[in-house]
């Protein structure tokens, strides 16, 4: 019985091999070998090719649900995840495993740099890489486009206003990126078609192109000091170096890559477990004025520069930056493809590695927090804190008031609490005088507006008033020297103030 | 299964025919035609998906409501569907408009956009303020840029009274380039 089975069996591959060659076409893939020294550094390529997989498997599901339609498309998130068993879980998976294949891109780029394993004759796998490293980001900006809420509208807004900036031909980029004068329903189904078809398409592509370069060039060995790539000599060294001590992929270096990939596979799964799906925020709705649009992590540091940048060089950085980008990334291998690879021989490499990670994390950072914006809700949300108001004349108390109702707060912070676009006003009355601060209200300056016409005299008066109070405990009131001394409290002689716009 | 050609000695080559500088001609000829088909096929498909910077987009004017909606010394929030509006749009066709009116009968109204980068400006009628909630661009009453790195005051639209009805020429998101 077991032995007819065999037959069975056997016949049934042989068959199959002698017409497809499968098998002996595969093996030398799985087989191939791979310097004894790539070990656990060598894991991230394989981590970013899984977290890939899952988003076309997950990525084809939502699209048996999703309506790629700006009339239905937040319905049908509401509904995928809410209604459908196990919906949200797979919208879930597909946004956190799109962040961790972004993570372990940028880990794997790092690596490969750090290491030099672009230098010959690897540069076109660099240069391969690059493009999937765009492709990645591209995926990631269109699947936030795909949720099509208040984030996705604005972000277009955002993206759609840069086009713009494009001299002469800026009006048509931008309608052909919108599909249209205005975003609407064809933008969402033109960024549809390249989420789904274009970018995952271009990224198979490319990454089979990626494949085929390390079964042609093999994979780099980890760096030595002292072993230098020379493009006459190296092919032939690897080579030998392999022969003699490499190991097959399968299974030496390929369990190292399971067992990575199965942890992060866990890790990933009980993220988006535990923390659900991302977004929809609200609705899609141009006349709710209440957003408040961020982007995705993945681009916080591009929304951090924007809002930094002096506005004098945005225009020129918007169109200057990413063709530099693109061409420094894609040129790397080709300004460099020879030499030591070992990062201590590489101090320049290591600098410059280390210097834009610092500036990257520091501006995606800033974007979490972003006090360059305003609280928009300061002024109702939080209350004027009641230390504050205590052994206050009535004059300081409406100035108080005055405070709260200008939305005063919702740039400058109070007991650690309100924006932070402008200083906190915590012991402003330390800092400045009476004078400077009428001043500072009326005239506005360093990024604070003006309030001259929009405050009454009897209103500066009041908040001057209190904040001449907020000070720390025993400081004296800021005076400007030299000028004279202020004989009484603001409530029985009110300075004058500077013109009036009455009220 | 036995024919004449295993007769004839390997060695010797293939006798120079006439079909293979017919081949050459015909590889000239395919790739002619496959390009001069392709390039027609590839109008209509171009065309397709640059339609958008081909057109000419038209405003219209769109009619906000009565002007006694817009009360004098107040900045209202004006709403209308966007006269290019496609039937895919959903709740993403629906537009709004700050509405300032500062006079009998004088009105200014503002894009809502954000002249920086196109977020969406609230207004705050105490402090008389448009804050930006995205980089902290902040506007004047009358839209002048007051602070944040707008390089220009707030986008405003050509607007006229029709009929005790305030009207605005709408249909375009504003930018840089081209303004409402």
């Amino acid at each position: 019985m077991i032995r007819s089975i065999q037959k069975i069996v056997g016949g049934l591959l042989g068959w199959t091999e002698s017409r497809s060659g499968l098998v002996s076409f595969v093996a030398p893939l799985v087989t191939h070998r791979v310097p004894r020294d790539a070990k656990w550094w060598y894991v991230f390529g394989s981590a970013s090719l899984m977290f890939f997989s899952i988003q076309v498997v997950t990525g084809i599901l939502l699209a048996t649900m999703y309506a790629p339609s700006a009339a239905e498309a937040y319905q049908s998130l509401q509904y995928i995840d809410h209604q459908v068993p196990f919906g949200w879980m797979l919208r879930a998976l597909h946004a956190w495993s799109s962040n961790a294949m972004i993570l372990m891109v940028v880990i794997h780029m790092s690596q490969v740099f750090l290491h030099a394993s672009f230098k010959f004759p690897r540069e076109l796998m660099w240069m391969v890489g690059v493009l999937l490293l765009f492709c990645t980001l591209a995926l990631a900006f269109t699947g936030q486009i795909m949720r099509w809420d208040q984030d996705a509208y604005w972000g277009l807004g955002i993206g759609a206003a840069i086009m713009d900036r494009v001299p002469v031909i800026g009006n048509q980029l931008r309608n052909v990126m919108l599909g249209g004068p205005y975003i609407g329903g064809a933008t969402l189904s033109r960024f549809f078609a390249l989420h789904v078809f274009v970018l995952p398409g271009l990224t198979i592509a490319l990454i089979g192109a990626h494949m085929a370069l390390i079964l042609k060039n093999g994979i780099s060995e980890m760096p030595k000091p002292g072993m230098v790539v020379d493009p006459k000599t190296y092919v032939a060294e690897y080579e030998e170096r392999i022969k003699k001590t490499g190991v097959p992929f399968m299974p030496d270096a390929a369990q190292r890559d399971m067992v990575f990939c199965g942890l992060m596979l866990i890790l990933v799964g009980a993220l988006a477990a535990y923390l659900g799906p991302v977004g929809p925020s609200g609705v899609p709705n141009p006349t709710i004025i209440d957003a408040n649009p961020r982007p995705d992590y993945a681009f916080l540091w591009i929304f951090t520069a924007l809002a930094l940048m002096p506005p004098q060089i945005e225009t020129a950085v918007l169109l200057i930056a990413p063709p530099i980008v693109v061409l420094a990334l894609l040129g790397l291998p080709l300004l460099s493809n020879r030499g030591e690879r070992a990062p201590s021989r590489r101090p320049g490499a290591v600098i410059s590695y280390v210097l834009i990670a610092t500036v990257l994390g520091t501006l995606t950072w800033l974007g979490v927090v972003s006090a360059w914006s305003p609280v928009m809700n300061a002024w109702t949300s939080l209350p004027t804190p009641p230390q504050y108001l205590v052994g206050r004349t009535p004059l300081e108390m409406q100035g108080a008031l005055v405070m709260q109702h200008s939305q005063c707060r919702n740039c400058h912070s109070l007991g650690g609490e309100g924006g932070m676009r402008g200083p906190n006003l915590d012991n402003v009355g330390s800092r400045k005088s009476w004078d400077q601060l009428v001043r500072q209200v009326q005239q506005g300056g360093g990024n604070m507006p003006a309030y001259g016409k929009n405050l009454s005299s009897a209103e500066t008066t009041a908040v001057v008033a209190f904040m001449t109070t907020l000070r720390n405990d025993g400081a004296p009131e800021s005076t400007i020297p030299g000028a004279m001394e202020r004989q009484s409290s603001p409530d029985q002689a009110p300075k004058p103030v500077l013109g009036d716009a009455g009220k | 299964m036995s024919c004449d050609c295993s007769n004839t000695p390997s060695n010797q080559p293939p006798p120079p025919s006439p079909p293979s500088a017919r081949r050459g001609v015909m590889l000239k000829l395919g790739i002619g035609l496959m390009g001069i088909g392709g390039a027609i096929a590839s109008i209509p498909l171009v065309g397709y998906a640059i339609t958008p910077a081909l057109k000419k987009y038209k405003n219209s004017w769109i009619d906000l409501g009565g002007i006694a909606d817009f009360p004098e010394g107040e900045t209202r929030l004006g709403k209308f569907t966007n006269p290019n509006a496609a039937p895919t749009d959903g709740e993403s066709a629906e537009q709004a408009v700050w509405v300032r009116s500062f006079k009998p009968a004088q009105f200014q109204v503002f894009a809502v956009n954000c002249a920086h980068l196109g977020c969406p400006v609230k207004w705050f009628q105490q402090s008389k303020l448009f804050m930006c909630p995205c980089h902290g661009g902040v506007y004047y009453e009358d839209g002048t840029r007051a602070s944040g790195p707008p390089p220009r005051g707030l986008f405003e639209y050509k607007w006229k009274i029709e009929n005790g009805r305030l009207l605005i020429d709408a249909g375009r998101l504003p930018g840089l380039e081209q303004t409402v």
